[in-house]
This record gives structure tokens, C-alpha cells and sequence, in this order.
């Protein structure tokens, strides 16, 4: 199977450290070679890899922006989380203006999207009591996370498409209507805070192609962006502050407005909330928001604000932007019809641990019982395996080999040097001094 | 086709798990340790949950109401088969422990939000059999298994 990574690794760079296999959700990192090798069946894209990384060797694919030159007509759509990268007293308004300034026909917040899936969210949340608590489909990462990670839980997952998809859909309509053009010879390209939207993009979940087709990261206009900082544009805002609060963990439930939901951010917390569901916990909770950057989209690597400054901006705009006309009425304005969001398919796609045959993978796993015990339990990751476990589980696949423990090495090392010495010791008869003959007639000194 | 039975007979997993009575700050470790088992194992994710949700329904019971006890995870190419077994007061009246709600936890149990009466219900309805056995002043032995072939 082919999986698209973003998630990439620059040799150049990777010093083989053991950084990022330790920091892997999903323990698809090994050191190979002296270099970062990535599973490709078990990556999420998260990017906490790329975070996690001293040497900046993980980076993450995206497209440049002299992809404008391909279309004829293009749009960029900017995430909620963009506005936190600014200054407080930098509009919505100047900030889309900057943003057209760079080379686009129009722009459009993907907040915009988000309030039409918020209401999708809250009528299949009214449509689905038998299964609780759902779970947002809103972070990609945590998705595909579900998906290798939790596979039974692939059902709680609300299947709408992001809002990222629903305002692309919506502006290739608006475009085409508005030029004439053929459709494909639109340019949508949106202004991303994090590499799981690239492959949200590249190889979406649902396997129905994006109606987005180029990715930027925030992080390689925002220079640009900040010198096209002049004019406002009233007219390019479109989306009201429900809208734009998905930008921050906790956006989405209050735009919902779902009364009785956990919100939880940054990967490693996520799991923990969605290990309890898998041991059948959490029923009396009704919707999960979970996000992997820690904040919400805020935290995206692909920012470049601090999250926390970037937080209270958001919020900040959140609470002091102007209440707006109903979205019905402002998609009417827009001269677009109200977008049915539509669903997607979530497919299980768990990790193969041992063995696919339930035969094999038992003795597999009695060899990793085994070797667990012989193994030191450090969890160092000098073998280039995350855990000892991992290690374990490696060799009982044969990926690896139980020398590859650095304390298993030297005590075999010990032992061979024992095994030396004692060698060393047996001297042949003919040149042995102190071997006494026949009648014990040594040369004793 | 005796020879076949015979030998998947023998192949089994097996794990036995400690489980210390009103531990609370290790609540969950058990289940969770038996679900990385049967994820090793590549069981069916439906039949993981399953078997965690009674793993740790069965751990809450013996860390809320037993002194001690353990889990004993047995998994054949046939069937998974968890085993909970304690040292506690027993129960005294089985059918109405299996009526959902029903509960016999303290106050304070209940106040940590566990104990809600629905830990042998959620076990039935995640085997395909449950049996239990209890002697009152001695302890509890609840087994389920689940069918995987």
C-alpha cells in the first residue's frame, strides 16, 4: 500500500539521536543506519517528530507559492488559527488583504467553513444518540491516530468533512460561477498550520480527492505577509467569531454548542482520554474535541507564533469582534446556497503488530515475554527502538537482533572476553613450563 | 484433525495479572496491559474492546470491593478467556448484582464516580459467556469468554 507522508526526514541533518523515536505516538520511528527511519504503514503525520527534533532533520512537505503560476484564477484559504499569529491591534480585514497581496484572486477564511460544519456537528450529534461520546473529525492527525492506533473506535468518529474541504468546495463553486473558468484551471491553495493537513490534502482520509490543491505553510509567507501589512479589506471577511474560535482548542465545542464535552489537546493527552474510551469509560460524556498540537491549531508546527501568545490573541479577537448577520444570510450575500457537508468514510486501519495468522502472532508474543525478561528495561533507545518492548517486538518480527541492546552487546562482549582469558591460559604441553610431566618433575619457580 | 486439535490446544497465551483492593492510583493498569496483549496478538479490534472493557470492569470490581485478587488472561486459537478472582466479602445476592444500576459500593466510592452498578452488566454484554461464582466472607470468581473462531 502507498501511503503520502508530509512528514519527512532531511539525511543531511538526522545525527540518529534518539529525540524523535522516543516522542513517536504511534512508535513508527526506528534509527537505521545512524539515521531516522519513518513506517510509513504506522505515521500520523502529526509532526511531533518535527518538534521533538534538535537537529531540524524532520520537516514537513508542502507546496511553494510559485505554484500561482499554474492557475488561472486563485484563492487562498487561511485556517482560524492564522489570525493569532498577529498582533492584537492587526484586523481580520488587514491580515486576508495581506494575504491577497501575495498573489491571490481572492481569499477566504476557513472559519467561514468551520461554522457550516459546526452546525453539520451539532445536527448529527441531535441525529446519533445511540453511540457516546462522539468524537470530532477536525484534526486530521488525531483521525489517523484513531484509525492505526484505537481502530474500535473508528465509529465514534462525527464523519463530516473539515471545514477546510467545505470552504474549498464552496470557493471553486463561487470561482467558477464568477469567471467562467473550468474548473481545474482554479487554484485553491490553503495557508496551513501543521503537516496533517498536508496529507489531509495530498491522501485524505475519506479517499475522495481534496478540493484543495496546493498547501502552504503559514511559516514560509508570513515574512511576506507582514511587509503586505497595509490596507484593510472589509469586504474579504466573511466569517463570524464561532467560526474563527476553531482556531484555538475549545472553538469547536463552543461553536457547536455542545454542552457536555471534553476538550483535550496535544497528542499524548488524546491518547490518554482515548484509552479510556477503549476501556469503556467516558460514556457519560457526549462529544470529544480532540486536538494533537497542544492548544489546538494555534500549536501547529507550521505556525509562528508562540501557541500561548497565539492563544490568548485568538481569544481576544474571539471575544471583542462584532456579533455578525446570520450565516444563511451571509452566504446568501456570497450568492452561494447553504453546503450540505458531507460525509466521509473512516476505515480502521490497525497496526499489524506480530503476525497477521493468531497461531504465529502467540509464539511471537511468548518470544517477546522472553526477551523482555532478559532485556534491561531501560527504555534508553540506543538499539533505535523507542522502548525495550519495542525492541522486543522488532526482533520477535525479525527487524532487529538482540545484540542490537547495547547491554545485551557488552555482556556477550564480557563473555567473550572471559572465554579469551580462558583460552589464553591453556598453553600447549610442549611449551608449557609449568606443566608437571609424567613423575611431577616440574620446573616449579 | 486430532493431531491439529490437540496442538492448538496446547498453543495458548497466558498472563496473570495482581490486583491489589482499593488501589485506586493503579486503577486501569491491568486492562490496559492486557489490551496491549491482544493488540500484539492482532485479535480483531471489536474483540480487543470487548475484552478490555471486561478486563477493566472486573479489575474496578476487585479494586473497589475485594482485599486483593487477579486477572487471568488465557488466549486459545478458540477463544480469549479473562478470569477475575478475588479475596473479598463475596456477593450476596447475584442476580440483583447483575441488574444494571445496582450497587453495593460506599459513598465514597461512588463520590470518585465508580461503583455506578454497572460493571456486571457492561461484562455480560461484552462476552459471549459469563459465569459467576461467589462465596460470601470468601471471594468472588467471575470468568467470560469470548469466541474467536
Amino acid at each position: 500500500m502507498d501511503y503520502f507522508h508530509s512528514v519527512r526526514l532531511d539525511k543531511e541533518k538526522c545525527k540518529g539521536c534518539v529525540n524523535c523515536i522516543k516522542k513517536c505516538p504511534v512508535e513508527a520511528i526506528r534509527v537505521r543506519h545512524g539515521k531516522a527511519e519513518i513506517m510509513e504503514e504506522r505515521c500520523i503525520d502529526c509532526g511531533e517528530c518535527i518538534r521533538a527534533c534538535p537537529n531540524h532533520a524532520k520537516y514537513a512537505e508542502r507546496d511553494s507559492v510559485q505554484d500561482l503560476a499554474l492557475f488561472s484564477y486563485t484563492v487562498a484559504l487561511v485556517a482560524p488559527s492564522l489570525y493569532g499569529q498577529f498582533r492584537d491591534n492587526v484586523s481580520p480585514a488587514r491580515i486576508l488583504a495581506a494575504v491577497k497581496a501575495l498573489g491571490f484572486d481572492d481569499v477566504c477564511e476557513v472559519a467561514l467553513g468551520a461554522e457550516i460544519v459546526s452546525q453539520a456537528v451539532r445536527d448529527y450529534f441531535r441525529a446519533n444518540h445511540h453511540l457516546r461520546p462522539l468524537i470530532s473529525s477536525a484534526c486530521p492527525a488525531v483521525v489517523r491516530l484513531i484509525q492505526v492506533r484505537f481502530p474500535a473506535l473508528v465509529d465514534h468518529i462525527i464523519p463530516l468533512e473539515s471545514p477546510m474541504q467545505v470552504t474549498a468546495s464552496l470557493m471553486r463553486q463561487k470561482a467558477v460561477q464568477e469567471t467562467g473558468l473550468a474548473p481545474e484551471r482554479i487554484g485553491i491553495f490553503f495557508l496551513s498550520p501543521c503537516p496533517a493537513k498536508v496529507t489531509a490534502v495530498k491522501n485524505p482520509v475519506g479517499g475522495v480527492p481534496s478540493e484543495v490543491d496546493r498547501v502552504l505553510a503559514v511559516a514560509d509567507v508570513f515574512g511576506r505577509l507582514l511587509e503586505n501589512l497595509r490596507q484593510e479589506e472589509p469586504c474579504l471577511t466573511r466569517a463570524d467569531r464561532l467560526g474563527i474560535g476553531w482556531g484555538a482548542s475549545g472553538g469547536e465545542v463552543a461553536a457547536a454548542g455542545i454542552e457536555n464535552a471534553l476538550i483535550v489537546d496535544g497528542i499524548h493527552n488524546v491518547i490518554s482520554v482515548l484509552e479510556e474510551i477503549e476501556l469503556g469509560r467516558l460514556g457519560d460524556i457526549d462529544f470529544i474535541e480532540a486536538q494533537a498540537c497542544p492548544g489546538g491549531c494555534v500549536g501547529g508546527i507550521l505556525n509562528v507564533n508562540n501557541r500561548f501568545v497565539a492563544g490568548v490573541r485568538l481569544r481576544h479577537l474571539v471575544r471583542d469582534l462584532p456579533a455578525r448577520e446570520p450565516l444563511s444570510e451571509r452566504l446568501a450575500a456570497f450568492g452561494v446556497p447553504m453546503p450540505k457537508v458531507p460525509e466521509i468514510e473512516v476505515k480502521p486501519r490497525p497496526i499489524v503488530h506480530l503476525d497477521r495468522d493468531l497461531r504465529r502472532a502467540m509464539q511471537k508474543l511468548q518470544q517477546v515475554q522472553a526477551l523482555m525478561e532478559r532485556l534491561p528495561g531501560l527504555d534508553c533507545g540506543s538499539c533505535g527502538a523507542p522502548t525495550c518492548r519495542a525492541l522486543a517486538e522488532d526482533i520477535a518480527v525479525g527487524k532487529a537482533l538482540e545484540t542490537d541492546c547495547i547491554f545485551k552487546l557488552r555482556e556477550k562482549i564480557m563473555a567473550l572476553a572471559q572465554e579469551t582469558y580462558n583460552l589464553a591460559q591453556l598453553v600447549p604441553p610442549a611449551m608449557d613450563q609449568n606443566r608437571t610431566s609424567k613423575g611431577g618433575e616440574g620446573d616449579a619457580t | 484433525m486430532a493431531e491439529v486439535a490437540a496442538m492448538s490446544h496446547d498453543l495458548s497465551y497466558d498472563l496473570t495479572i495482581p490486583v491489589t483492593g482499593h488501589d485506586f492510583l493503579r486503577a486501569g493498569e491491568a486492562a490496559s496491559r492486557i489490551k496491549k496483549v491482544l493488540q500484539a496478538l492482532n485479535l480483531p479490534p471489536q474483540v480487543i474492546r470487548r475484552a478490555s472493557i471486561s478486563a477493566y470492569e472486573a479489575e474496578m470490581n476487585i479494586i473497589i470491593h475485594a482485599y486483593r485478587g487477579q486477572l487471568a488472561l488465557k488466549v486459545t486459537p478458540e477463544a480469549l478467556t479473562l478470569v477475575a478472582e478475588d479475596e473479598g466479602p463475596g456477593i450476596q445476592n447475584i442476580d440483583l448484582a447483575m441488574q444494571e444500576g445496582y450497587s453495593t459500593a460506599p459513598d465514597e466510592i461512588r463520590e470518585m464516580g465508580f461503583g455506578a452498578g454497572m460493571g456486571l452488566p457492561n461484562m455480560k454484554k461484552s462476552a459471549d459467556r459469563l459465569t459467576i461464582t461467589s462465596t460470601v466472607g470468601q471471594g468472588t470468581r467471575v470468568e467470560i469468554v469470548i469466541q474467536l473462531s
